[in-house]
């Protein structure tokens, strides 16, 4: 009897799993494996390219620079094209992780990508060699006016005790140590012994005020009105502006990071020329019209840019900033090893207190 | 056909997925960068940070088993009491959580903790103050309590089932009261329970990363954070596994204490 | 009195462990997407989770590799099982502290050092990585199941098979596995419960594009709380519990000789 009811279980779980397996297909040319930030593209970009070129996306998500880079080094994850950031690019370039670009298999790139942000690139990748850029923008201090009365205009409200477990700080090494660098007039690419130490004691100090620290969960946490202050990324303001309009982004005045995402080619890549395809299909200006709109990070494509019909968000000053009026602005470099090493010493310190 | 060679499959399996892997754990563990032998990595335990996190992980996990271990007892011992028809339904119910996947019971509890959760929407439309209730250590305790503790009550349930209530009659006969008949009678006879029990809930208690990740916003830093981050983050496997070798001396300590206390009673399980 | 005072407290335990899972049950059909405000009834979460591929693909993987590794593992196991009966003592015994490593361990380091050796082989991560890691850790609990059933069984009558002229395989089939089945089969549904389960190890050996629902929710919960997650805990809630009285409690015996087989690990 019992074995009746368990040979009945098992067909039906087999029949779950068949029919599953059913929906799954292969692409009729191939597959392009793709490893980007959480919430980074829309859906339905990847639907449409998978429909015009028949190559199925195998889409996988990484939280931060830092996990992302143990997994492509590893090589046992192979994936086709990857976005990471200017100094982690720079990283991958040094340990020989990246192939060299061919911008003959992708015309959209030179074509509709403004050429300042090439230049831009230059600092992480000398020769444009390497790297086609996807997104850009700031970091931020993203606030909620209900909760908030005073300006906000310097990271050291972050430091305010009046705001004590209504602070959200970056879980990422490097973002959380510019916050506490830019305070205090120092480089966010400092090596000085003595600057990361007060950095860090800062860190520490600021710890009983945070009420966490998060990567992507910010914006739904500032949506929710969970939080009255939050490290955020520009990209980010315009959503949340949306969703919740008692928000309100600034770039503090010690000035921050100014970043660039850019799509890679690992070495171990197994589908180049469908990498190549997808980053061209990327660089459209309809389709980096789509992305922008979905995600509303900054986006470096000029032909994009010109197809934005609202003109607010065309000129807005948090989408595509004016950055000549910004001081201190700076990108993230590379460190070395003994420098990653240094500063992921010092923040398992702040994390551990 | 030689029935030895029946187990071949089994041997080479055994081999290749648990030997060698934790072998090379302890390879790694052993070695720095450039190949050679070092023992640094399993000292380092000893820094501030790292012993910080595991001191922390103790403590945290000390506190749920015990939290476990008093919630679980008087319960085990009600089930136990109850008639055959009932107890049976009853301790399905029990283990009924156990079977949603155990993210989504960590799920429950950040939706019931959090600022604007459950827990302090209730609060507020009562007019009274919100509580700080996310991100802390009790956070944590609680979240552990809650995943774990089904593994406490079971070990104690089957232990105390097996207690002959003639030996308890006898006591009382002899003229013991029943707090005498319960700390000389019942407790040392659940002891197997006990250990198994406590087990099964300390260590993965001690080494879980997850329960912190969700319920402690990354503010507080376990033992498993660390090694985890070591391996998904910083990328430093030597020092990940040499982490994980201390923590395997834990386990084995534990696996250790329990085989010798094993020997007084004849096991809860059988 | 003690009757009244012994129900309280069973009921508080009661509602300590299904306080959360009603509160999941209720918010996932709240048309309001803050948690603090009842913003009327609604299915529309349980639209959107059917609608989500990601969500969909998550749980057909999960199926299929809880399947096909508590298959694989209940073969493995039960061959090995005969065969360390014709083993000498001390061999049986190494081979039996092996097989309890798996369950012992922190999930942690098991998770890991099957990384280490897969990354070492240069296996690609994805699919295949995932299932022979569940394979592994299921393959003990079928083995501690089946034992105690093959040693209760009298090897005379096998040999008495042998000897009215029945063939190895014929004579296994005959006559021991239907003694032993009870035990293979609660080793698989056992390996099948422990697969579904498992977040940990398959967080360090998973590849792109591979999810099963323990890192598709993870993941998710880390990007922040969707409803969609609050349809998909009562859908499985409710699943779970359908099985539970379609196969008359049998799990709940076998989630109870999990518990008991690893109590039993550390002492064998």
């Amino acid at each position: 009897m019992k074995s009746k009811r368990l040979t009945l279980l098992l067909a039906v779980m087999g029949m779950c799993i068949l029919t599953a397996c059913g929906s799954e297909q292969e692409g009729e040319n191939g597959e392009v494996v793709v490893y980007n930030w959480g919430e980074y593209i829309d859906p339905d970009v990847l639907t449409s390219f998978e429909e015009e070129t028949g190559i199925r996306v195998i889409y996988d998500e990484f939280e931060t620079n830092e996990i992302m880079y143990p997994k492509v080094e590893a090589g046992a994850s192979a994936y086709d094209v990857v976005c990471p950031s200017d100094y982690m690019i720079r990283k991958m370039i040094d340990n020989d992780l990246l192939s060299e670009i061919d911008y003959d298999h992708i015309p959209n790139a030179k074509e509709h990508i403004g050429s300042q942000y090439f230049e831009q690139s230059r600092e992480f990748d000398p020769e444009n060699a390497y790297s086609i850029p996807y997104c850009w923008g700031t970091v931020g201090i993203l606030y909620n006016k209900t909760m908030v009365d005073e300006p906000v205009d310097s990271w050291d409200i972050l430091w305010d005790e009046k705001y004590a477990d209504n602070i959200l700080m970056q879980d990422s090494v490097r973002d959380a140590f510019m916050v506490a660098l830019k305070r205090d007039g120092a480089s966010m690419n400092s090596l000085d012994e003595a600057q990361l130490q007060a950095a860090k004691d800062a860190l520490i100090a600021q710890k009983p005020l945070v009420q966490a620290y998060v990567i992507d969960q910010v914006r739904d946490k500032m949506i929710g009105g969970e939080a009255a202050l939050g490290v955020i990324y520009s990209g980010e303001a315009i959503y949340t502006q949306r969703e919740n309009p008692d928000l309100e982004y600034v770039i503090p005045k010690e000035g921050t990071n100014v970043w660039i995402d850019s799509w890679v080619i690992p070495k171990n890549a197994p589908n180049r020329e469908n990498a190549e395809k997808f980053i061209d299909y990327m660089c459209r200006p309809e389709i980096a019209l789509k992305n922008f709109q979905y995600i509303t990070y900054s986006t470096p494509n000029e032909g994009a840019r010109e197809l934005i019909e609202d003109e607010d968000i065309k000129n807005s000053p948090i989408a595509f900033p004016d950055l000549s009026q910004y001081e201190n602005l700076e990108t993230f470099s590379y460190l070395g090893e003994e420098g990653d090493a240094l500063y992921s010493e010092l923040w398992k310190e702040v994390k551990s207190e | 056909m030689n029935k030895k060679t029946l187990a071949f499959p089994y041997i080479f399996w055994a081999a290749a997925f648990i030997v060698i892997p934790l072998c090379m754990v302890l390879y790694y563990g052993v070695t720095d960068k450039t190949g050679a032998f070092t023992l640094e990595n399993i000292v380092t335990m000893a820094t501030a940070e790292h012993s910080k996190a595991l001191l922390l992980s103790i403590e945290l996990s000390l506190a749920s088993t015990v939290i476990c271990f008093l919630l679980a007892y008087p319960l085990a011992m009600m089930l136990t009491g109850m008639n055959v028809s009932t107890h049976s339904f009853i301790v399905l119910i029990f283990i009924l959580p156990m079977w949603m996947n155990f993210l989504l019971r960590t799920l429950a509890w950040q939706t019931l903790l959090e600022k604007t959760g459950v827990i302090n929407s209730i609060l507020g439309f009562l007019h009274l103050p919100p509580l700080e209730l996310i991100n802390t250590p009790g956070a944590i305790i609680l979240g552990m309590v809650y995943n774990f503790l089904p593994f406490m009550v079971l070990p104690l349930y089957n232990a105390l089932a097996k207690i002959d209530k003639n030996v308890i009659n006898a006591a009382r006969d002899l003229g013991a009261d029943s707090v005498q008949t319960f700390f000389r009678v019942t407790l040392p006879l659940s002891l197997p329970g006990i250990i198994s029990g406590v087990t099964m809930v300390f260590i993965p208690a001690l080494t879980t990363f997850v329960i912190s990740t969700l319920l402690g916003g990354s503010k507080i830093l376990l033992i498993g954070n660390v090694i985890e981050q070591e391996f998904t983050q910083t990328g430093n496997w030597h020092l990940g596994s040499g982490l994980s070798i201390v923590l395997m001396i834990f386990i084995l300590v534990n696996m250790v204490a329990e085989a010798a206390f094993d020997k007084e009673g004849d096991g809860a399980s059988l | 009195m003690k009757k009244t005072l012994r129900s309280l407290y069973i009921a508080l335990i009661f509602l300590f462990l299904y306080a959360p899972i009603l509160t999941l049950i209720v918010l996932s059909f709240n048309a309001s997407k803050t948690r603090a405000k009842w913003g009327g009834f609604t299915l529309n979460w349980y639209r959107s989770m059917f609608r989500n591929e990601a969500i969909l693909q998550a749980l057909s993987t999960t199926l299929l590799i809880a399947l096909l590794s508590a298959l694989i593992a209940t073969v493995i196991g039960t061959v090995a099982c005969i065969s360390m009966q014709a083993m000498k003592r001390r061999n049986r015994a190494i081979i039996m502290g092996i097989t309890n490593i798996p369950m012992l361990n922190a999930d942690i380091v098991t998770g890991i050092s099957l990384m280490l050796l897969f990354i070492t082989l240069g296996f690609r991560f994805g699919f295949m990585t995932i299932l022979l890691s569940h394979i592994t850790f299921n393959i003990p609990y079928v083995i501690l199941s089946v034992m105690p059933r093959m040693k209760q069984l009298n090897p005379s009558i096998y040999e008495a098979a042998l000897d009215l002229g029945a063939s190895h395989i014929r004579a296994f089939f005959k006559v021991v596995f239907p003694d032993i089945l009870p035990g293979v089969l609660s080793g698989f549904l056992m390996a099948f419960t422990m697969s579904l389960d498992d977040f940990i190890i398959t967080h360090f050996t998973k590849g792109p594009g591979v999810d099963t629902l323990s890192t598709k929710i993870y993941t998710e919960v880390k990007k922040g709380i969707k409803p969609e997650m609050y349809s998909l805990s009562t859908l499985i809630f409710v699943t779970v519990l359908l099985l539970l009285f379609l196969v008359n409690k049998t799990p709940a015996e076998q989630k109870k000789k999990k518990l008991q087989m690893q109590q039993q690990g550390g002492k064998l």
